[in-house]
């Protein structure tokens, strides 16, 4: 186990990492642009050059002491690149001296020689390397009087991908990441000197299921997200863990929000789950069903039309529909998109409430959807919690999503409660929900099923819920609301953007749409006290905590451990792997 | 009783307390003011022109081909009130980028400047108008139908800036 010692700290680490990996080990984070811990290593913007050395020794073999009593240190003839130099034992470290600094001031100057001053009309203004840098390792001054280089701007590498050649500073990391994870090797640097920059092969165009990860790791505004492009400024957004919906992987993400409206999601590191990445599908789709067409209110319908209703005559408007039916007439459908908790409580229902067994839920597989990288075939982020915690096909009785449009077709099940607002979406039971008597549905969007339902009970999305959700490996991870409801406000413990702060009722800039929805498991628990269950949950920990308590596979888990651990894995709490370092690429951004 | 007595009658003195001859002092003060210049003014008819060194309404810089905002929202990070909304959006012009909505709400500006200072494109300036009066909370945030200002008529606050800025 070589020691070194980073800025006098003494640090213990292993043979064949870098310099610049020891010391991200040890919460030191070296300045550096190329270099990026998912990808390999090129060591081609300098900006980590640090002084190395190593104790002297005399003659007899012992260390040479300063008058102090300190260690003399044989500095390098140069400074040597954090990024790819790999750590030797006895190695001193000293990434702030004179010589450092001198070395960082006389690189920022090189780069920001030909970087244009637009930072105003950059997109990555906030969240940029090279101003963080600018800013901290660099005197502010040029002594460049010289004209500056123009290259292109504007130019579509992909779909999804936007190049601004005046802002690139030739990091490679696009490049790399073309390359090696996104396996589209499509990217090069063209000319040499100042005039280099990137071009993709004739013919080609970047168009890689995750090419829209190299707007989040170019250092720079170079590469920015065409969906996203001049939307709002980083630091008037709050950002919010969560994870994703858009498949079963789970990738851990942030939600990026403004006026109580989703404008993009970023990937969070997870090393467990999906390293630094995110898949383009999820960025571009998996906010627009949150921000547009959505069920604002519950709804019951008279004669032909559904009209708006309050909570308290939808919901029991919905228990005395289904006081009507025998519970063996009654079909209850959970959900893989709603989390643990909400299909927890409602198999609690189904079994104990209304005493049925005819309890499922309906798989959303896509295989074409499914990739060896991140995208699996289920659409879902919870199918395996669905599972878990008790929703599923009752041997040998009870109904199953297999055969229910045929027992719906012979009349011997006349009531649907369906948490899956989308059932309606598998066309083999589109037209069995006409012959249903009664059919509510939690549902978050207007769609086919809802325009069938006799009572539409308004649901949160993953972006407005507290809860857990269980991806494919059986890791379960915590979900927070990033959205503010009727509900719950923008308060304590959401996260909040300047504007949230200081927003009064006559600012529009406060005024995003509140949506009377609620928490799926909330809506189930005041069905069931109307239908006599007498349950006093009263926040989505509490349910979970009775989960784990009478559900062994999450036994022992708990939402704090599930936050510090980012997501634990079924039947395992008790040995958590840990989290490991965090790698953010911008570290400054505001919130 | 050890009680401080300083009431308005022991404070006076006798000819005080007459009254009479500080009325007559007081109607001779206003009868002189009489034969004075008036400080006051015939307002609205008579109005104060500022010079342009006055802090009034921002205003956005209108030139012939559009506005100069580029939408960097900088004013509005600035605005020490958060008085400043800008949403940004995409255009062919060099620039890239321009304000489809930038609201100003007159009941949160505090007429500092700020917003003025930090602009990168000169393109939100303190202009001379000093006469806002609303009747409703949502007449006094202005878009851009109200903000944006021809070029020729801040002049006198562009010349002020460049000199003294
Ligand atoms: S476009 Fe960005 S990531 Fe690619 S080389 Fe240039 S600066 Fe680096
Ligand atoms: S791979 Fe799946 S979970 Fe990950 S971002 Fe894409 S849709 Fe979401
Ligand atoms: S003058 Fe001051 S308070 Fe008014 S908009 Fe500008 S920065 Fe805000
Ligand atoms: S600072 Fe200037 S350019 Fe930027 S948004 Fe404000 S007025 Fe427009
Ligand atoms: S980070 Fe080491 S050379 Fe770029």
């Amino acid at each position: 186990m070589p020691q070194i010692t980073i800025d006098g700290q003494r640090i213990e680490t292993s043979a064949g990492k870098t310099i610049i990996e020891a010391a991200l080990d040890n919460g030191i984070d070296i300045p550096h642009f190329c270099w990026h811990p998912g990808l390999s290593v090129s060591g081609n913007c300098r900006m980590c050059l640090v002084n190395t050395g190593f104790p002297r020794k005399s003659a007899d073999g012992s260390l040479e002491r300063d008058e102090n009593g300190g260690n003399v240190i044989n500095w390098g003839p140069k400074l040597a690149i954090a990024c790819a130099t790999p750590v030797a034992d006895g190695m001193v470290i000293d990434t702030q001296g004179q010589r450092t600094e001198h070395a960082q001031n006389a690189i920022m100057e090189f780069l920001l020689i030909n970087h244009p001053l637009d930072c105003p009309i950059c997109d990555e203004a906030g969240e940029c390397k090279l101003q963080e840098y600018a800013f901290l390792h660099s005197k502010g001054q040029s002594r460049y009087n010289e004209k500056k280089n123009h290259k292109d701007k504007r130019v579509e590498l992909g779909p999804n991908v936007m190049f601004d050649g005046e802002r690139c500073i030739s990091c490679s990391r696009c490049i790399r990441f073309a390359d090696e994870v996104a396996k589209q090797p499509v990217l090069t640097f063209v000319q040499r000197g100042d005039h280099v920059t990137i071009e993709t092969f004739p013919g080609t165009t970047f168009d890689s299921p995750y090419s829209m990860n190299v707007n989040d790791i170019c250092p720079v505004g170079a590469l920015t997200s065409m969906d996203f492009r001049f939307a709002s400024r980083v630091w008037e957004m709050s950002f919010t863990d969560s994870i994703c919906p858009g498949c079963s992987r789970g990738c851990n993400i942030k939600v990026g929000v403004r006026n109580n409206e989703i404008l993009r999601l970023e990937p969070r590191t997870n090393m467990h789950v999906n390293e630094y990445w995110m898949c383009d599908n999820a960025r571009l789709t998996q906010y627009k069903f949150v921000n547009e067409n959505r069920i604002s209110s519950p709804m019951i319908r008279k004669g032909n039309t559904l009209v708006s209703a309050s909570w308290q005559e939808a919901t029991s408007q919905a228990a005395d529909l289904l006081k009507k039916f025998k519970p063996s007439e009654i079909m209850v459908v959970g959900s893989a998109r709603a989390t643990n908790e909400d299909n927890y409580l409602l198999a609690k229902f189904a079994h104990n409430t209304i005493k049925t067994n005819n309890i499922d839920f309906l798989r959303h597989i896509d295989n074409s959807f499914s990739d060896n990288s991140l995208r699996t075939n289920d659409r879902t982020p919870n199918a395996h919690g669905a599972v878990e915690v008790g929703v599923k096909h009752e041997q040998p009785s009870g109904v199953s999503m297999s055969n229910l449009a045929e027992r719906i077709k012979q009349r011997s099940i006349k009531a649907l409660y369906v948490m899956d607002g989308d059932i309606a979406a598998n066309s083999s039971l589109t037209d069995a929900l006409d012959d249903l008597d009664c059919l509510i549905v939690h549902a978050t969007n207007h769609n086919s099923t809802t325009e069938r339902a006799h009572v539409v009970l308004a649901s949160t999305t993953y972006a407005e819920l507290e809860g857990t959700f269980t991806n494919l490996n059986k890791r379960v991870q915590y979900v927070q609301p990033a959205v503010a409801t009727q509900d719950h406000e923008r308060i304590e413990g959401m996260q909040m953007s300047r504007w949230d702060k200081f927003g009064a009722p006559n600012d529009r800039w406060a005024r995003g749409e509140r949506r009377n929805c609620r928490q799926n498991w909330e809506i189930v628990q005041d069905i069931a006290n109307m239908l006599g269950a007498g349950w006093h949950y009263t926040n989505s920990e509490n349910v979970f905590k009775d989960i784990s308590n009478h559900v062994s596979a999450f036994s022992g888990m708990s939402y704090d451990l599930l936050q510090e651990f980012q997501g634990l894995t079924l039947g395992k709490a008790g040995s958590p792997e840990p989290k490991g370092v965090v790698y953010q690429s911008n570290y400054m951004k505001p919130n | 009783m050890n009680v401080n007595h300083n009431t308005e009658k022991d404070r006076l003195n006798f000819w005080e307390k007459l009254y009479l001859p500080e009325i007559a002092r007081g109607l001779g003060l206003t009868l002189r003011q009489m034969f004075k210049k008036p400080m006051t003014r015939q307002y609205p008819e008579e109005r104060w022109e500022p010079t342009g060194s006055y802090r009034g309404r921002p205003v956005l810089v209108l030139e012939e081909d559009g506005e100069r905002c580029v939408a960097c929202s900088l004013c509005s990070r600035v605005c020490p009130a958060l008085a400043i909304e800008v949403q940004a959006a995409e255009t062919t012009k060099e620039k890239e980028r321009y304000p489809v909505k930038f609201e100003i709400n007159m009941l949160r500006c505090i007429y500092c400047g700020f917003c003025e200072e930090v602009c990168p494109e000169e393109a939100i300036v303190m202009s001379k108008d000093y006469e806002l009066i609303f009747t409703n909370q949502e007449d006094a945030i202005l878009g851009k139908d109200k903000l944006l200002i021809p070029i020729a008529q801040l002049q006198d606050r562009l010349e002020f800036l460049r000199r003294f800025k």
